[in-house]
């Protein structure tokens, strides 16, 4: 019989172990860092004047750092996508997951992948050759760049992760629910919006908050084609993301504006810190059903 | 005692495996008619043909005929949504929905388009208390049915399927997966049952069969080998291999 080596055994656990460790070590300092570099140009400026300042003007002579333009924009733009976005992907989700012919599926399910894959600056640069002129032939604006070009971009970029997610949990699904319901006289179609919706609802409120995760963390897509002014947000006027706004003046600001940059990265990670949170309890709640 | 369902050289294939041989028996109403033979048998793939769940399976082919109340089930022009409504299933394994005992049962009679409050009230206590369980849970009515045993999980289930006035009821070994006291109440169930209903049950149980079933059939490698009166089949069988099953020689 094979001696167990318990030497060797405990080694490998200690390399897990640190393996592991290193992910959350890296949230940690991530975490700290902006928290460290965040809080001064907020406590320098106030946080009402910072969170609920309507005007951005940091290199202006009587700098003014209001972030409420690009925390509305953020919102406004995520909750444009996710109204675009959810209704097209949970349907294509039933679709792939419910009636669609294998052929079909394999075919669509591939597309669905490669727009998971397309780098989002491909994203950016279409929308700025296709869309931002549409739009603004279209809508007879003075310039397509806009917050609604950003919302159409966002929407095609959380399609993946609403139809992939919803599908997952459309297909948990047990196939007794629905033959259940079948067998009482309801239709397929009846069968799908009734039953296995209802079953998967909590998986569906999964897709949708990582959709807002990737819509509200997303900065070179929406850079390219919003116009990046920071304008209070109107659908057809040049807008400035939380995101767009670090990236935009990162590389030469100074002084109380770079802090202030940071600051709006702390709230920024707030944010997705609360989506995380809310994805968790979905996620969690859709295992225990 | 009249034919409710009628079938003649009903044939079916899974792919190119024939699962059901010119299977020809007729079920009479108000009857519990019990399905029993070894695993494998057809027994299961043939009630599911009476009210065409077996439509779902892909490459399922069918020949032969299946008349409910006089009409062919087959035919083109059939609303199969309407076949179910009057031929109604109960599963082997208790499938409530993931919802409340209230709209479980209100599930059915909403699909066909009732809408009043007092009228689906009135349709969820009868179907309970028809299932005999309405004094066990009428206090629990908004809770999720899947909170309940599984026992009270079946007779959910039976009511779920009563609650759109069938006027068959299929099942499909409704307590393999129960405890006997459990059982023992459904069975009584199915017993009440027959006077309104006609009943088709499969059955690994012969005991079950011989308890509750007026008529029975036995089928065997996807042929009906005998079929007839419950109390004669089981005390002088006319085929040597329903004797040899039923006496336990195999299955």
């Amino acid at each position: 019989m094979k001696k167990t080596n318990h030497a060797f055994e405990s080694v490998i656990y200690g390399v897990f172990l640190v393996l592991g460790l290193i992910t959350v070590g890296c949230v940690l300092l991530i975490t700290v860092y902006l928290i460290i570099s965040g809080i001064p140009a907020i406590r320098e400026i106030g946080l009402f004047k910072f969170l609920f300042g309507k005007t951005w003007a940091s290199t202006a002579k009587t700098p003014q750092f209001g972030i409420l333009p690009f925390i509305l924009t953020s919102i406004y733009g995520t909750a444009g996508a996710i109204a675009l976005g959810v209704p097209i992907g949970f349907l294509t989700a039933v679709y792939l997951a419910k009636t669609a012919p294998p052929k079909v599926k394999a075919v669509v399910s591939a597309a669905v992948s490669v727009l998971a894959g397309i780098p989002s600056v491909v994203y950016g640069l279409v929308g700025m050759l296709v869309l931002v002129p549409g739009i603004r032939s279209i809508f007879h604006v003075p310039d397509g760049a806009s917050l609604l070009a950003a919302i159409v971009v966002l929407a095609v970029m959380i399609l993946p992760s609403i139809v992939n997610v919803s599908i997952t949990a459309l297909e948990a699904v047990p196939q007794e629910y629905e033959d259940a319901s079948l067998a009482l006289g309801a239709t397929p179609t009846e069968t799908y919006f009734r039953v296995s919706v209802p079953a998967a609802r909590s998986g569906i409120a999964a897709a949708v908050v990582l959709g807002v995760g990737r819509a509200i963390g997303e900065a070179m897509a929406v850079m390219m084609v919003s116009g990046n002014v920071a304008n209070m947000p109107s659908l057809f006027q040049s807008v400035r993301f939380l995101t767009t706004a670090v990236a935009s003046e990162m590389s030469y600001s100074s002084g109380l504006q770079r802090q202030a940059l940071f600051s709006i990265a702390l709230v920024l990670y707030l944010f997705i810190l609360l989506i995380n949170a809310a994805l968790n309890f979905f996620l969690k709640r859709s295992k225990e059903t | 005692m009249s034919d409710i369902i009628t079938v003649k050289d009903l044939c079916l294939w899974y792919g190119s495996a024939q699962a059901l041989k010119d299977i020809n028996i007729n079920i009479p109403e108000h009857a519990i008619t019990a399905l029993i033979g070894p695993s494998g048998c057809g027994k299961s793939t043939f009630l599911k043909t009476l009210n065409r769940m077996n439509d779902l399976i892909p490459g399922v082919k069918i020949t032969g005929e299946v008349r409910y109340a006089g009409q062919d089930i087959f035919a083109p022009g059939v609303d199969v949504n309407m076949l179910r409504k009057d031929v109604g299933m109960v599963f082997q394994k208790p499938n409530p929905f993931p919802m409340s005992v209230y709209d479980n049962i209100a599930y059915g009679p909403r699909t066909h388009g009732i809408k009043g409050k007092a009228k689906l009230d009135d349709i969820v206590e009868r179907s309970l208390r028809d299932a005999a369980i309405w004094d066990e849970i009428k206090d629990r009515l908004k809770k999720n049915a899947l909170g309940l045993s599984g026992g009270q999980q079946q007779r959910l289930c039976i009511a779920r399927a009563l609650a759109v006035e069938p006027q068959v009821l299929l099942m499909d070994e409704p307590t393999s997966a129960l405890d006997p006291i459990s059982t023992g109440k459904i069975e009584e169930l199915a017993s009440a049952l027959k006077e309104k209903y006609t009943i088709v049950i499969v059955t690994h149980n012969m005991q079950q069969a011989v308890r509750i079933s007026d008529y029975t059939a036995f089928f065997l490698l996807g042929e009906l080998v005998e079929y007839g009166g419950t109390e004669k089949m089981f005390s002088q069988p006319e085929e040597k291999q329903t004797e040899d099953y039923i006496t336990g020689r195999f299955g």
